[in-house]
């Protein structure tokens, strides 16, 4: 079985995002840009399914710039087989990324496909249901255990509710959650292995895609910030402070 | 003028709170009506509860026996189906809405907004991007169908108002796969109040230690008549378990009072609570990033100060 993870490259997750002052978007230049950790979750799963003898082959695929190179050799150094880059130098929006990486599933015929089940950027939440969507295939979001056995899959849920647990017929999407797994680190040797692994390269424009960017950003700005209250000595006085403002 | 299909989320036959919040939102885009649209085995407890909500105009229900858990393969057709004639479909941002929306949203070809916190009008939106850290505006095109989440803690519950909006049956001709088959719940059911709409909730992180030792926090909780819940740290070491994980990624929630307790404060928790209304912070680190946002602060050794607390209480 081949197994298809998103690999979506975002700011990384220990910057501190500023909103340009003209409101037009937040700094991007020169902060440093990493994989999306609910991604290297879904790529950790996908290579622990292929040591399993679950699947064969593990493949990543990453819409974006054509600078992206970098960024997919380290999913490669990782563990995966190969990568697919299709190259468009905007961003897209959910419905696009789904309806492209449907061009892919037609064209590579997954068991699986692994998604971050959101990208910490956009913070949408949507890509991965989006494409079982379109696909008419199951989908298991929020994943915290995954059992493939044969042509189903039982998975365990995150929900709000507590943990759900359903079986899926495969080929499905499933989308991984924080504790899926722990991602491994990349070892050197690894580094220079994944040199010689290959990466197609696809331009966006040949995929005929319709575009699903409906939504149009017209401002960005920084959140209203709580300002800084004050330090209480005991118990005491915070209980005595929480009575005045009628809390308790 | 819009007319708005709102999603209802239920379990074990109650209704959801976090309907009625995002019928709130829905009468903030000033529609000329707004339709909850309850999809279920047995619907008629919800629907009745559905039909209070003021501002709602009908309440529409499709009972099928696939209906039973919400499996979004199951529901997201039936709601695409259902959405014809609606200019927006708004569904609560929790984990069902989270899995349901887009896959109805793909199939109606339309995009969706997540996470909506204000409604400007009809066609625009503010919603959170990057923890929280950017709040962008959005426009949709008017072309397509608007489906979109609607963020809990910005939104309060709609009141229930004078009259009961009229429930109609209705029969969707949809075809439900059977690739996606419910196992099981396994819910961390508690007497303690549900911590994504208490008015109090007492959180505890790393610096409580042990799961054994959690057991503070519960009964500074109970004593206050408080939800529980825990940071990513406490969640990770197996403390409590992952539905009390308050955050970017675990509940985004706005009570009146919020007890964070040997919790430092990392952004992706803070996200989760920065809508609270007053937030108070104990932790033995006085540069803890918490204190930052905290209303009061305390420094000092949990174990000590949670029995003075106790004591202070009365």
């Amino acid at each position: 079985m081949k197994i298809l993870v998103g690999y979506k490259r975002v700011v990384d997750f220990n910057v501190r995002i500023q909103v340009k002052p003209d409101g037009t978007g937040v700094v991007t230049d020169g902060v440093k840009l990493s994989a999306n950790p609910f991604d290297d979750i879904a790529l950790e799963e996908a290579l622990r399914l292929r040591e399993k003898g679950v699947a064969t082959e593990v493949v990543i695929a990453a819409i974006g710039p054509a600078d992206l190179t970098a960024h997919l050799r380290n999913g490669l150094a990782m563990g995966a087989d190969r990568a697919i880059h299709v190259v468009t130098a905007d961003a897209v929006q959910p419905l696009t990324a789904a309806r492209t990486l449907l061009k892919l599933v037609e064209k590579e015929q997954p068991g699986l496909v692994i998604l971050g089940k959101q990208a910490i950027d956009d913070d949408a939440n949507q890509t991965g249901q989006m494409l079982a969507a379109l696909w008419d295939r199951p989908q298991a979001t929020f994943a915290s255990k995954l059992d493939v056995a044969g042509d189903k899959a039982t998975v365990t849920r995150e929900v709000d509710a507590g943990l759900e647990t359903i079986e899926i017929d495969l080929p499905a999407v499933v989308t991984a959650d924080l504790r899926l797994n722990e991602p491994r680190f990349i070892k050197l040797p690894d580094i220079m292995k994944a040199k010689k692994k290959p990466i197609d390269t696809i331009e966006f424009a040949t995929l005929g895609v319709e575009n699903g960017d409906h939504l149009k950003v017209t401002h960005y700005a920084a959140p209203a910030k709580r300002s800084k209250g004050v330090m209480v000595k005991d118990a005491a006085e915070l209980v005595a402070a929480l009575k005045q403002k009628g809390l308790l | 003028m819009s007319k708005i299909l709102v999603i209802a989320e239920h379990l074990d036959g109650k209704l959801n709170p976090a309907t009625a919040r995002a019928v709130s939102a829905a009468k903030a885009a000033k529609p000329e009506s707004i339709d909850v649209l309850v999809l279920a085995a047995q619907a008629a407890g919800i629907s009745a509860e559905a039909g209070k909500i003021d501002g709602v105009s009908r309440v529409l229900t499709v009972e099928r026996a696939e209906n039973a858990h919400p499996l979004a393969a199951v529901l997201a057709p039936q709601i695409a189906k259902a959405a014809a004639g609606y200019s927006h479909v708004f569904v609560p941002s929790t984990t069902f809405g989270k899995d349901v929306a887009p896959r109805a949203a793909a199939l109606l070809g339309a995009a969706q907004i997540s996470d909506v916190m204000a409604v400007t009008d009809a066609t625009h939106f503010k919603r959170p991007i990057y923890a929280g850290n950017a709040i962008i505006d959005v426009e949709t095109d008017p072309a397509h169908i608007v489906v979109a989440t609607i963020r809990n803690a910005s939104w309060p519950a709609a009141t229930n108002g004078a009259a009961s909006a009229p429930v109609e049956a209705l029969t969707l001709d949809a075809a439900l796969p059977g690739h996606t088959r419910f196992v099981g719940l396994q819910s961390g059911k508690s007497d303690r109040p549900d911590l994504q709409s208490a008015a109090k909730v007492v959180s505890g992180g790393r610096g409580v230690g042990s799961k054994e030792n959690f057991d503070i926090i519960f009964k500074l909780a109970d004593k206050l008549g408080a939800a529980v819940g825990a940071s990513r740290a406490a969640v990770d070491a197996g403390y409590v378990p992952s539905d009390m994980q308050v955050g970017q990624t675990g509940k985004i929630i706005a009570p009146e009072l919020y007890m964070a307790i040997g919790i430092s404060g990392a952004i992706q928790h803070l996200t989760g609570i920065k809508d609270a209304g007053t937030i108070v912070a104990i932790n033995k680190d006085a540069e803890a990033p918490i204190f930052e946002v905290a209303d009061f602060g305390l420094v000092g050794d949990l174990f000590k100060i949670i029995p003075e607390l106790e004591t202070a209480l009365g």
